[in-house]
């Protein structure tokens, strides 16, 4: 099992065509992912390293047998990519692409949110399942297969952890990236929700930061719904209160944002909050022994 | 990017939504001029982005042009919570009757748009949601389908609005709901809409948070920064596409993503030290960003260690390493710099930098190890 991404993920590449779809879509063909098109529109029939490239996803599709996409295109069109895919019936969708304008990001979620389909991110470094497939831009090398589930809504953070986790030996069913835009594909209820149905997933990680509400609210679903125990991280214990949102913006989270507020949401609702990456993965092993 | 009430006024202008007529004056003789070419009594009201600018004396009423120059140039220099006017919006003035509040923005956790408006305007909208929440009527508006009269029906009635201000109010929200959507903003606030004697509903103050991603495709959006000040620090940061905050500490830190800088910054103080500043190079930064983020770090005399944290992802640590081998090859770097580098092609960087030694330059293999030595070398450096 594992969630999202595992050895029946055949991947197809918006985006393949360019230096970072192209670098990280390469990279994950060398992790094991079985990537099987790209598309580019108007360079169908070229092809990247043997990776044929085709115009529009439908194509990749009904040709090579596409069911995930990883969004790779520039912010101005990632949007409509987005919606492309969920229009061939791609069921799992990564956006890795950042600065994509929150209004195309509003359309193209409740539009896709309408149905079961899943999409994660944007402004999110992917999804891996150790062993498994790796589609977007986490480092495969410090990630090894086992039993903890990992969601965090900061792409670097979660290589930290991930780190943190493998080298005490705690390997990971699968990571997923989030990403840190207003108008997430997936917060952390849809995630964790898929963790507490999988059967290789023992424990999870949550990994938040400061701003919005959605730790609070996973917090409460954690209470009333999660069989599997969560450790959370909170970055941002210091952070400078930066560009705020007006008063409304703060009326709509019901929250302060901060990290406290956050971290005693979660303490509320059992779950062990460390304070640095290395203490959460000895929050980790601790949970794992009682 | 917040709007300063006047450019937040033009914008919604565009849209049709009233505001009252007015003028912007960066001297007590443009503002002589502007009250003039209005005539009859105006309001003068300080241009910042902070609120409480009322009680600190920001908005005043002048009866004649002359005494609108007298005001303004008490206003314009005037130091609110910080920030320092530098323009003041002369407007025609009003008979208010009542006060509303109404706004749109990007609902987060439900995905949607929200609109709000309560008949309780002209004070601070958390004390109406904390200390009566009903007084705010709130309505979902779905992106794909967009506004429609009855979510307006909704505001007004839910709001309990007064039967005068209905029909201004409900010919009002669609206006301003498209200028959320058209303008591609986060948030558009009218606190106060007002009624006026005469039976209008008017827009008297207007807060406008523009969405910098879609920067693209509104070709005003630079110039609407122009008005804006930025600290010079900041400023060359950001001229070379590094998110830059300055903090009080002097310990430096550079990172890779928002999130790890944050949980950097937070090791470093539970480590004794004061981060001197939040510098995010953000993802996939070739070598001369990092190269220049160094060089904005130690152009600040207050930081004596600097803690470099990268953990690659779409970053890769050849190009770290780079950056930070021509940094020392191009500045006089006198503080230590720790490194600490893990992620893509981490080992390659690494080894770039052993072969690349400089007194100043320390490595480090874990981020914990790395927050204690930099913390140490910032108070003056037991090895």
């Amino acid at each position: 099992m594992s969630i999202l991404v595992d050895n029946n993920t055949k991947l197809v590449v918006q985006g393949l065509t360019g230096r970072e779809g192209r670098f990280h879509g390469l990279r994950n063909r060398n992790y094991g992912t079985d990537l099987v098109a790209g598309v580019t529109p108007g360079k169908g029939g070229s092809d990247v390293e043997g990776v044929p490239v085709f115009d529009t996803v439908a194509e990749a599709v009904t040709e090579a047998g596409a069911n995930t996409s990883m969004v790779f295109v520039p912010p101005p069109f990632a949007a409509d990519a987005i919606l492309e895919a969920y229009d061939a019936a791609i069921d799992t969708i990564i956006a890795i692409t950042e600065g994509i304008p929150a209004m195309d990001m509003a359309r193209a979620v409740s539009y896709i949110k309408s149905d079961g389909a899943m999409l994660i991110g944007p402004n999110c470094p992917g999804v891996i399942s150790p062993g498994k497939a790796n589609v977007g831009i986490i480092p495969g090398e410090v990630c090894e297969p086992g039993p903890i589930g990992l969601v965090s809504r900061s792409g670097t953070l979660v290589y930290q952890i991930v780190h943190e986790l493998s080298q005490k030996h705690l390997g990971q069913s699968t990571c997923v990236g989030i990403g840190g835009d207003p108008i997430p594909g997936s917060d952390f209820i849809d995630v964790l929700a898929e963790f507490n149905e999988d059967d290789d997933t023992e424990l999870v990680v949550m990994v938040g930061e400061i701003g919005g509400d959605a730790e609070e609210r996973a917090a409460a679903w954690v209470k009333d719904h999660m069989t599997k125990p969560v450790v959370a991280y909170i970055a941002g214990f210091t952070a400078p209160e930066g560009k705020r949102m007006g008063h409304a913006g703060a009326i709509i989270s019901g929250s302060k944002g901060t990290a406290s507020a956050k971290a005693e949401a979660l303490e509320a609702a059992g779950i062990r909050v460390g304070r640095n990456p290395t203490e959460v993965a000895e929050l980790v092993v601790e949970a794992r022994s009682s | 990017m917040d709007l300063f009430e006047y450019q937040g006024k033009e914008l919604l202008r565009r849209f049709e939504v009233p505001v009252p007529e007015g003028r912007v004056a960066s001297s007590a003789d443009e503002a002589e001029r502007a009250a003039a070419g209005l005539g009859g009594k105006v309001i003068v009201k300080a241009q910042v982005q902070v609120g409480g600018r009322g009680k600190a004396g920001g908005i005043k009423v002048a009866d004649s042009p002359q005494e609108a120059r007298a005001v303004a140039d008490q206003i314009l220099g005037m130091d609110i919570k910080g920030h320092v006017v530098k323009r003041v919006l002369v407007e025609r003035a009003g008979d208010i009757k009542e006060e509303y509040y109404l706004s749109f923005l990007v609902d987060r956790s439900e995905r949607k748009f929200l609109g709000m408006m309560s008949a309780e305007g002209g004070v601070e909208i958390e004390q109406v949601a904390e200390e009566n929440p009903d007084a705010i009527a709130r309505v979902h508006v779905d992106p794909t389908i967009g506004i429609s009269d009855f979510h307006a029906r909704r505001l007004v009635f839910g709001a309990k609005l007064n039967p005068e201000a209905r029909k201004g109010a409900i010919a009002m929200i669609p206006k301003l709901y498209r200028a959320f959507v058209e303008l591609d903003a986060s948030l558009v606030e009218v606190n106060p809409l007002v009624l006026t004697g005469d039976g209008k509903v008017v827009a008297l103050d207007a807060k406008v948070t523009l969405d910098e991603s879609a920067d693209y495709r509104h070709s005003n959006f630079a110039e609407l920064k122009s008005a804006h000040e930025v600290p010079e620090q900041e400023r060359l940061a950001k001229s070379k596409g590094l998110n830059f905050i300055k903090l009080d500490g002097d310990v430096g830190i550079i990172g890779n993503g928002a999130g790890l800088v944050m949980s950097t910054l937070d090791v470093v103080k539970a480590a004794g030290g004061e981060p001197a500043n939040f510098l995010d190079v953000g993802g996939g930064a070739q070598a001369e960003v990092l190269s220049n983020a160094i060089e904005v770090i130690t152009s600040d005399p207050g930081v004596k260690s600097i803690f470099l944290n990268i953990f690659g992802g779409i970053t890769r640590g050849d190009l770290v390493a780079e950056g930070i081998v021509d940094a020392f090859g191009r500045l006089d770097v006198t503080i230590p710099i720790v490194v600490r580098l893990d992620g893509t092609n981490a080992e390659e960087g690494r080894k770039m930098l052993a072969d690349a030694p400089h007194d100043m330059l320390h490595s480090e293999d874990t981020m914990l190890g790395a927050a204690r030595r930099a913390v140490e070398l910032a108070r003056g450096g037991a090895e």
